[in-house]
């Protein structure tokens, strides 16, 4: 993924979620369907009003099934979509994310997540879903999912989650907070232009009743529907040719390993992480989103104490960077993982480490609440010595 | 199923007529009523999108129609027709459900369309079953019905779906009974070419699981000839009373209204007026 | 002319019984689907309703 710097068209001071919601229509969004809820409504607000300027359609859904069942078919109708909610919502949603997985239909759904479980606490910023996009639909998938720490990543990050919902056709999750949809930051704009914009691969002509239109691990194209294509498309078992078979056991092998195997095989590309202060750490601290922005700014004091502590982020959680953070066990004596839950992404950095080096979980005191750099900064010292 | 004579509905299917259907079952009636309904109209198939649920209805555009299909999630069809006309509003979208993708897991979709009014044929093919998963009681099965989940008899009141598409502000609405394929075909036409939500309820035989249920197990022929028995035209049903009604199934078209807003319609509308600004 | 694809019935009668001038009858053979299928009795006395054709769920009967 390439973090290229633009020229700035222009600089507003904004909150996370209107930022999201201007990074979908500069990544060329045309349809937004979506349900109240807080801490997200604000993305409905924005778009309610855009979506009309910019030739697109909003709707507001009588529920966040019907959200995500409307982004889906506004996709399978030619047009870039997107939905927004907080972790209840996405509950809901799950089902029909499998749907969109199965008939590779590409869309974007923001959760900008909130205390849980059930009704929680809507505007605490919590980091409690972040295996519900992958794990939360029954079966077996992979999906995308990026995490921004800051009203400008929540802009960019979300141009490159359509960027990478139309390249591989798959649902493209941003995983927000409260706080990060909320806080007010300086956001700077792009030129139209200096924009690179993905866009689906489609069939051109119908190339016969059993054209093949799925399960290709280097992307199939697309029957987007009017064109007489005449698109056979089914959340059952399928082949290539979208004809359901759901007897046949080799046919569901080879459907769930060629839809993984189009994610998987194309990690280099999808995934992205952002190393600092790497080169000759003795203790890296793994974090994501909001608990980021405080590991950095504790990871820059503790250097200025000369700590050999760095940081290691994924932006991109699912697929998870395993090969990624195998190198870094290897480097480092220690990872601190820090995040805002008890410990959902942790297991999977221990295991990727495969003992190479001593994985810590490191919540904050009190879940919810914003790390103290103290909290960190001792865990550090007591780890180093 | 290799067919030696041609039938005329043919140039719609992708390949050989093959529906797998239970012997009887009303599905194939109607998958002939909408397909004669597009006939004599003149529009491109390829300008038709179907979305259906699952159930056995489900069955009847996806995979045999050769045009775009859409088979989503029990109970979501309305929604993703919605999504897909509202992107594509050059297509016409026409819903095929069954009465529990429509009247259960589907219902708050189904009023809600109606009450956008936006422009989507939805044929709901009720059964008074749920058919396809053994035989349970369906918000439209009689009450004291002995189904799969109510062995003692159902203690609940059914919908009438009709009534329900009217009150939620669907804008065309007929009923009729496989019986009746040539007013359903005529019905079906109107509601492709009416500018709204249009509902077109048919009651349907389902021999295996509901004929159990009514004493007409395995036997499409005493069903039909039911329908046409408890028949009874809106025109001669206004003058009768809630007596004379009991039981009977009225059919017709049921409402029919022209010049409300249509969804599609206001947001092409909403695109000029906030453009102009 | 009434002509019937034999081995796409499924054996349901329902076009015998919507047949208005009853020349539709039960074969004694059984079909591929191992059911009875309908035979024409009397070709002239077929007023071309097209009732078999459109009541059939199977598509099997075909009126030209």
């Amino acid at each position: 993924m390439q973090n290229k710097k633009y020229s700035i068209r222009k600089t507003d001071f904004i909150q996370g979620n209107i930022a999201c919601a201007e990074g979908a229509i500069a990544a060329g969004c045309k349809f937004f369907a979506g349900y109240p809820i807080t801490p997200a409504s604000e993305i409905a607000h924005h778009m309610s009003r855009r979506m009309f300027e910019e030739e697109g359609t909003f709707i507001q859904t009588e529920d966040e099934i019907a959200a995500i069942a409307n982004i889906i078919g506004a996709s399978w109708g030619g047009v870039k979509s997107m939905t927004a909610t907080s972790g209840p919502g996405i509950s809901l949603m799950l089902e029909n994310i499998g749907l969109a997985v199965v008939t590779e239909t590409p869309c974007v759904i923001v959760n900008v997540q909130r205390g849980g479980p059930s009704t929680g606490s809507p505007t605490i910023a919590f980091q409690g879903d972040m295996l519900q996009p992958k794990f939360g639909s029954h079966g077996e998938y992979q999906i995308i999912a990026l995490v921004p720490s800051s009203p400008q990543e929540m802009f960019d990050f979300t141009v490159t989650a359509f960027n990478k919902a139309e390249r591989y056709r798959v649902p493209v999750f941003i995983l927000a907070d409260a706080l990060v949809g909320h806080m007010r930051e300086r956001v700077d704009f792009p030129f139209e232009d200096e924009i690179v914009l993905d866009e689906r691969k489609k069939l051109e002509t119908y190339q016969g009743t059993h054209q093949k239109i799925f399960l290709d691990e280097d992307v199939a194209p697309m029957p987007i529907f009017g064109k007489g294509l005449k698109a056979n498309i089914t959340g059952s078992t399928h082949k290539e040719d979208g004809f359901r078979n759901v007897s046949d056991p080799k046919i569901m092998d080879n459907a769930i390993k060629k839809l993984s195997n189009k994610i998987l095989k194309h990690k280099e590309d999808i995934i992205a992480v952002e190393e600092k202060y790497l080169e000759d750490a003795e203790v890296a601290i793994f974090s994501y989103g909001l608990v980021y922005r405080a590991v950095l700014e504790t990871v820059n004091t503790a250097r200025s104490e000369g700590l050999k502590v760095g940081s290691f982020r994924p932006i991109t959680i699912w697929p998870f960077p395993q090969e990624q953070v195998e190198e870094l066990s290897k480097k480092v004596k220690t990872i601190i993982v820090c995040e805002n839950n008890l410990g959902q992404i942790y297991p999977f950095v221990k295991a990727a480490a495969n003992g190479n080096a001593k994985i810590i979980f490191l919540p904050p005191k009190i879940l919810g609440a914003l790390y103290k750099q103290e909290e960190i900064l001792n865990k550090i010292k007591e780890v180093i010595s | 199923m290799k067919n030696t004579v041609e039938h005329p509905l043919k140039k719609y299917f992708r390949g050989e007529i093959n529906y797998t259907t239970c012997s009887g079952c009303g599905n194939g009636i109607i998958s002939q009523s909408i397909l004669r309904a597009i006939d004599e109209i003149a529009i491109i198939f390829d300008q038709i999108a179907f979305v259906s649920g699952i159930g056995c209805s489900g069955w009847i555009p996806s995979p045999s129609f050769n045009t775009d299909v859409l088979h989503v999630t029990h109970g979501r069809s309305i929604a993703f027709a919605t999504g897909l006309k509202l992107a594509a509003p050059q297509m016409k979208v026409i819903v095929c459900a069954g009465d529990g993708d429509t009247g259960a897991i589907g219902g708050n979709h189904f009023i809600h369309a109606a009450r956008r009014n936006i422009d989507l044929t939805v044929v709901c093919v009720n059964n008074g079953i749920f058919g396809m998963t053994g035989g349970q009681v369906a918000p439209t099965t009689p009450y004291n019905s002995v189904t799969t989940t109510t062995p003692y008899g159902s203690i609940e009141r059914p919908f009438d779906l009709s009534n329900l598409a009217i009150a939620a502000g669907a804008t065309f609405v007929a009923r009729w009974t496989t019986y009746h394929a040539r007013s359903l075909k005529n019905s079906i036409k109107k509601a492709i070419e009416h500018k709204g939500f249009s509902f077109i309820e048919v009651i349907s035989q389902c021999p295996v699981q509901y004929g159990k249920v009514i004493g007409m197990r395995n036997d499409p022929v005493s069903m039909l000839m039911h329908y046409k028995e408890c028949a009874v035209n809106i025109n001669k049903a206004k003058n009768m009373s809630a007596d004379e009604l009991k039981d009977k199934i009225i059919v017709g078209e049921l409402v029919e209204k022209k010049n409300i807003p249509e969804l599609t319609d206001e947001i092409k509308r909403l695109r000029r007026e906030v453009s102009r600004k | 002319m009434v002509q019937i694809n034999k081995d796409a019935c499924k054996g349901c009668g329902i076009c015998i019984a919507m047949c208005p001038v009853k020349i539709l009858e039960f074969s004694d053979d059984l079909n591929k689907q191992g059911v009875h299928f309908p035979e024409v009795t009397d070709e002239s006395k077929c007023t071309r309703c097209e009732n078999c054709m459109i009541y059939c769920p199977d598509f099997a009967m075909v009126v030209s």
